[in-house]
């Protein structure tokens, strides 16, 4: 090879027979796809459609069934106030089941944050804004203990996350002793807690700020995971964590601060749960923890990390308020909505693993 | 440049001394010695536990060694991360190409080097110029004959195997200014794209960047390399001049059953 630059290597003996052969190098076979797998690659290629669908039968098959009271612009909103919380500590999970993970803490985080920044502002008198910004500040704190198990201890984020839960919802029943303060207290002293809970009433349509503050939320969200470098690399982490780190993404980092802003997240939540409920309860939002999953698998994510979307997830958290108002509105007793839900989960699930068996 | 297995007088492009890596009792890197010179193709051969593996990923920042010393150019280098060597303008395509599937073409191309807009939205909103992004790597994947694609925000996890390993070379060829590492780019081919992966090399090299492609295929290790190192229990055991050796020779190098003659300095 003493002429770099123009030698062509000469094909073997076993290759000259290619020239003979296709000359096309990877080019893409176009097979006859059947009706079935014609949708498959659509719904693989689209990952959000396949809730879009759900949430407008759904709207449609109530809007038939219950008719004008559940059609009603005031109850549509309704559904959207309904939600606002999953919507919030559902971003917050979105984020983490994206680098394929769980966060099984984040109503506990919420919970605690709420009673610290009620406690602080109702009980010890300190300024509201004060209160607030430590009580994000807890989020954060809770979050840099679940990003260090993860990331330093290197367990897996489902372990972590269920003993943090049991941890902080301690914290958080040891700190309010158990005591709830009144909706009127925090009215007069601390109004800015409940701030998220102000509405507006447009065409009939009633939302809080805690809607549009929900709303907001996601489109920032939206703008970090898909316009800027950090949520590509949510992405390429829950994907392959390996090529990830090959490429020069320091994961770990990554990692870390996926659950800081996930604890952040969770305490804004909390300013939106006193805005809804009015009161601070130890014992409120119960059920945060796996309604937030509920919507981010019913809105398209999968487990296993690298696929998910936060409008996803909002529209999951739409069609989980969707089916508990319809039921509720059609006079079925409570226990049909768990029931339900439990069906859309598995449901979504299942539909998620056929989708990810497309075939490239 | 001809093809002696040292060449005197022409500082190495990359080089390696005494480098040394062990795992608990397992010794991955005993006192490997390692040269590249500029715009050479150099082969690495080795037996399978030959430590191949290892010295690529010391050399691409991928594993910081214990012992030894990197020279880039003559000058000393200490890469702690593939960022580094990816600073120093050493790109790797490796064996599991490093790709994210559900991340499209033109994201993984720039996956860890993402560009941002110009003005206020890139520096404070930290919005990504995705224009500018998938347009080189349009550019880049037609320079290489690649635009095969239907489109550059497809996912890499609908593409085939050789359109992925397409899509791995493009980025370290766009990227690697000086040296472009290959772990085995053929093994996981068919004959016909692994013929375009050789062909890939050579343009690699034609615009004077300096290629190290780890290969187990001798056909094709004999055929392009200018010079080819064989590793063995660890270290460099000589480097050998292709034309002057047969494929027999380099196996019986590789595995023990012939010591070669001379020594590499």
């Amino acid at each position: 090879m003493t002429d770099i630059g123009s030698s062509r290597p000469a094909a073997q003996a076993f290759e000259l027979v290619l020239d003979k052969g296709e000359s096309r190098v990877a080019e893409f076979e176009v097979r006859a796809r059947s009706p079935l797998q014609k949708l498959q690659h659509f719904l693989h290629a689209n990952p959000t459609a396949v809730p879009a669908i759900v949430l407008l039968l759904s709207v449609a098959a109530f809007g038939f069934t219950v008719g004008s009271r559940f059609l009603s612009m005031f109850n549509l909103s309704l559904i959207i106030q309904q939600v606002t919380i999953i919507g919030v500590i559902g971003a917050a999970q979105t984020l983490i089941v994206i680098t394929a993970g769980i966060d099984l803490s984040v109503g506990a985080i919420m919970v605690l944050c709420s009673v610290i920044m009620g406690k602080l502002a109702v009980t010890m008198g300190l300024p509201a804004p004060i209160a607030f910004v430590v009580g994000v500040a807890a989020g954060a704190g809770c979050g840099v203990v679940n990003g260090a198990l993860v990331t330093r201890l290197k367990l897996p984020p489902f372990i972590v996350t269920l003993g943090t839960w049991s941890i902080f919802f301690a914290l958080n029943l040891w700190y309010s002793a158990s005591e709830t303060i009144r909706s009127q207290e925090v009215a007069k002293i601390a109004p800015l807690l409940q701030a998220l809970g102000t509405s507006v009433n447009i065409f009939g349509a009633r939302f809080t700020y805690g809607s549009f503050f929900m709303l907001g939320l996601v489109a920032l969200i939206w703008f970090v995971l898909n316009r800027t470098a950090f949520g590509r690399h949510l992405y390429a982490v829950g994907d392959d964590p390996d090529a990830a780190r090959l490429a020069g993404i320091q994961t770990d980092r990554i990692l870390f601060s996926v659950y800081v802003i996930a604890g952040v997240i969770c305490a804004l939540g909390a300013w939106a749960l006193i805005g809804r409920i009015g009161s601070i309860s130890p014992q409120a939002g119960q059920t945060a923890n796996l309604d937030s999953i509920t919507a981010v698998v019913v809105g398209g994510a999968s487990l296993f990390g690298g696929r998910g979307s936060i409008v996803g997830t909002l529209i999951g958290a739409l069609i989980v308020g969707v089916f508990r108002n319809g039921l509720a509105l059609s006079d079925v007793d409570v226990l049909w909505q768990e029931f339900a839900v439990g069906w859309l989960i598995i449901i979504a699930v299942a539909l998620d693993q056929w989708i990810r068996k497309v075939s490239a | 440049m001809s093809a002696k297995p040292n060449v005197p007088g022409v500082t190495p492009l990359l080089q390696a001394r005494g480098l040394n890596k062990r795992y608990g009792r397992v010794t991955a890197l005993d006192h490997a010695d390692f040269d590249l010179y500029p715009g050479e193709i150099l082969a690495v051969i080795g037996d399978n536990g030959a430590g191949k593996s290892s010295l690529i990923r010391a050399l691409s920042g991928a594993l910081v060694p214990d012992a030894g010393e990197i020279k880039l150019a003559g000058m000393p280098v200490a890469f702690r991360s593939p960022l580094d060597a990816q600073a120093a303008g050493i790109e790797t395509v490796y064996q599991t190409l490093a790709l994210s599937p559900s991340l499209s073409i033109a994201d993984n191309m720039f996956l860890g080097r993402e560009l941002r807009r110009p003005g206020p939205l890139g520096t404070i909103c930290r919005m990504l110029d995705r224009k500018a992004m998938q347009r080189i790597a349009r550019e880049k994947l037609t320079e290489l004959g690649l635009m095969t694609v239907q489109s550059i925000n497809q996912r890499v996890e609908t593409l085939s195997g050789g359109q992925r390993q397409g899509v791995a070379v493009a980025r370290a060829a766009a990227f690697g200014s000086r040296v472009v590492i290959m772990d085995e780019p053929t093994a996981a081919l068919g004959v016909k794209e692994s013929r375009r992966v050789l062909e890939l090399i050579l343009d690699v090299r034609r615009r004077g960047v300096s290629v190290v492609l780890i290969s187990h295929n001798m056909p094709h290790v004999f055929e392009i390399a200018d010079r080819i190192h064989i590793h063995r229990l660890g270290r460099r055991l000589t480097v050998i001049d292709p034309k002057a050796y047969t494929m027999s020779d380099a196996v019986a190098f590789m595995t023990g059953a012939r010591a070669p003659i001379e020594v590499a300095a």
